[in-house]
């Protein structure tokens, strides 16, 4: 094979006019979901699911938008997710319960946020970043403990989801896996936009070589440190639906351990495919909701205290999957679904 | 704030200080050598811990507790060494944050499954147990001044080993070119594993020398393992003088912050404001100081000449 074979495929490769099958595939699947979930005999259990499914993938999408398309390792990411929750309990707790007032709080916060620490962090390279960006985290984490006048560490309970221009829209939990599904799409579509256009392949090339790129005259800081505040905006609107989803808010939104869970689903969707990071959460949660009835299954001839235990601690045996993950899916699961198309070849 | 107060809380934060030193030398050589992000090296504190609570119970004597622990702790780290973490050295950073994030979840359910939920209490050891007057009047518990006392002595001891030994001499060279290292002929894979087993056991020392001070509990690691990274990134990767001297300043900022930072805001506010945000803000104390450090020098106070 030559050179120009080799370096050919990532960066050359034009926004294609084709519709991709897998994001098709995935979106037509989540819009007919209400439909099917009855036939489930479980309509409020498959669509709660699903609607946390759809929004820790519309985070998980917006941490890949800086991750896998400008190589910025955010360990801080979910302090975006406490912003935009807080949004709604501080404001709720204050008489203000409209969207319409939380959500451009929430992005204007989260966008506020992005840019300061962005900045700041943007300074450092590699390592030094990914540490930066947990400090942050961890700043907001504790800053969040220690709001007494709304909950503290024990975190507070909405008195109902937010209303939209005064109706209660979002109370019907149908309603709401609707509004979180048009949220989802409509990032989607403009996280797609945003890198096809001229800024994300400035913010591609930036991650490939920064030299280069300073060079024929961009100035990479720049282009990161907006890429860094869309992605903070995006993953703050999905802090606004996981509060109203769960009627509740805590410090435990943003610990570290929630950070390093979504860079998991980025990595285990497939890096730089905007829908493998929402597949990606998807299959985390899925696990993590199934794994323990899986164990039940398999432990079936054990005894029944066994079994129980075996249930009890199902993380003993998610703790090595995520491992073996790592070790053994490179390229996570679009690269599987890559490497089943005959195209593609695997250089 | 009287002055006796303040050296109290000084020797906390100075105690504390040697813990995370303790806990970061392993992890910042880790990184320096073999360029590898372990996130597992907190519930390796953790283990030696639960390790010395296990051995006392059974020996009934914290010394034996804590012989035993060490080269248990020693040999746990050499097998985490062998299962997983040497298949991620070829791999880039992502990777391993993500598989010894995989170690945490596993471990900390383990120990859970092992020693139940409830958090374990180690008695202090009789010869330690009580304080001493160390100056007219301040009483002060001897158990925390021998953690300083070893916390100094491993300190000092580290300090030979890695300038005043042939394989200290190893280290300190692969922590700054590691290729250069192995073109020259050295087993960098061995110096590695060494390098790991110690920061292990460092680590075990650490979590069995505060078992008797804090309750030990599941996920007692996770926290402690951030500020572990704080330190070597304030002082710089790879370097042990930086992780020191960082460890000592964060342990001094966080323990004196926070029982001072509402005194010193009541200059500025009124005493019930003053009160409220102190508590606020001194968590956040040390994360503001790494990033104000960070801010003037992106590559930490000692970096590494690369």
């Amino acid at each position: 094979m030559t050179d120009i074979a080799q370096t050919r495929p990532a960066s050359f490769s034009a926004p294609s006019p084709r519709i991709e099958r897998v994001p098709l595939v995935l979106f037509l699947a989540l819009a007919a979901a209400p439909v099917l979930a009855p036939l489930s005999g479980a309509e409020g259990y498959v669509l709660s699911l699903l609607t946390r499914v759809m929004i820790l993938g519309l985070a998980a999408m917006s941490l890949d938008l800086i991750l896998g398309y400008g190589a910025m390792v955010s360990f801080g990411h979910a302090a975006f997710l406490g912003i935009g929750g807080y949004a709604v309990g501080i404001l709720a707790s204050h008489g203000v319960e409209d969207a319409l007032v939380q959500i451009p709080v929430a992005l204007a916060v989260s966008a506020l946020f992005a840019a300061v620490t962005g900045a700041i962090s943007l300074r450092t390279k590699g390592v030094y970043f990914i540490m930066i960006t947990l400090a942050f985290g961890q700043m907001l984490y504790f800053l969040a403990t220690s709001l007494a006048a709304y909950g503290g560490d024990d975190g507070m309970t909405l008195s109902a989801r937010s209303v939209v221009a005064g109706a209660p829209l979002l109370k019907d939990d149908r309603a709401f896996y609707g509004i979180t599904f048009v949220c989802l799409l409509g990032t989607y579509l403009f996280s797609r936009a945003v890198v096809a256009s001229r800024f994300g392949r400035v913010l591609r090339g930036a991650k490939e070589n920064p030299i280069r790129m300073e060079a024929i005259g961009f100035q990479p800081f720049r282009f990161q440190l907006l890429a860094y505040v869309i992605s903070g905006m995006m993953a703050g609107l999905a802090g606004f639906l996981l509060a109203n989803q769960a009627e509740f808010i805590s410090p435990s939104f943003m610990t570290w351990q929630r950070s390093g869970e979504l860079i998991f689903m980025v990595i285990l969707g497939g890096l730089g495919t905007l829908h493998g990071a929402i597949l990606g959460a998807a299959a985390f949660l899925l696990l993590e909701e199934f794994l323990p009835e899986l164990l039940h299954l398999a432990g079936f001839m054990l005894s029944a205290d066994l079994q129980a235990r075996l249930v009890d601690n199902w993380k003993m045996v998610f703790g090595p999957l995520l491992i073996l993950i790592v070790l053994f899916a490179r390229g996570g699961i679009m690269g599987l679904l890559g490497r089943a198309r005959p195209e593609r070849r695997e250089v | 704030m009287t002055p006796t107060l303040f050296f109290i809380q000084a020797l906390n934060g100075l105690q504390f200080g040697l813990i995370l030193f303790l806990i970061a030398a392993g992890l910042t050589l880790v990184f320096g050598v073999m360029d590898f992000i372990n996130l597992a090296h907190g519930v390796q504190y953790m283990v030696g811990a639960y390790l010395v609570a296990a051995f006392t119970a059974w020996t009934g004597n914290f010394g034996w507790g804590l012989l035993l622990a060490l080269p248990t702790a020693l040999a746990f780290g050499l097998l985490l060494e062998v299962l997983v973490f040497r298949h991620l050295y070829d791999r880039d950073h992502l990777d391993q944050v993500l598989a010894t994030f995989g170690v945490i979840v596993f471990l900390n359910q383990a120990v859970k499954f092992i020693w139940g939920a409830a958090p374990l209490n180690v008695p202090v050891p009789e010869i330690l147990s009580g304080s001493v007057e160390i100056a007219d009047g301040l009483l002060y518990p001897v158990y925390r001044l021998a953690i300083i006392a070893a916390g100094l002595a491993v300190a000092g001891l580290l300090y030979v080993l890695v300038s005043h030994t042939r394989v200290g001499m190893l280290v300190r060279a692969g922590a700054t070119n590691p290729q250069m290292v192995s073109a020259l002929g050295v087993n960098i894979q061995r110096l590695f594993m060494v390098v790991f087993g110690f920061g292990a056991m460092l680590a075990g020392f650490a979590g069995a020398m505060v078992a008797p001070i804090l309750s030990v509990e599941p996920g007692m690691g996770d926290n402690i393992l951030i500020l572990a990274f704080v330190v070597i990134v304030i002082g710089g990767i790879g370097s042990i003088r930086g992780a020191f001297l960082a460890a000592i300043l964060i342990g001094l900022v966080d323990t004196v912050g926070r029982s001072f930072a509402p005194n010193l805001l009541r200059f500025f506010l009124d005493p019930a404001t003053a009160s409220q945000t102190g508590r606020a803000v001194a968590p956040m104390l040390i994360y503001i100081f790494m990033a104000a450090i960070l801010f003037f020098r992106p590559s930490g106070l000692f970096p590494a000449k690369r």
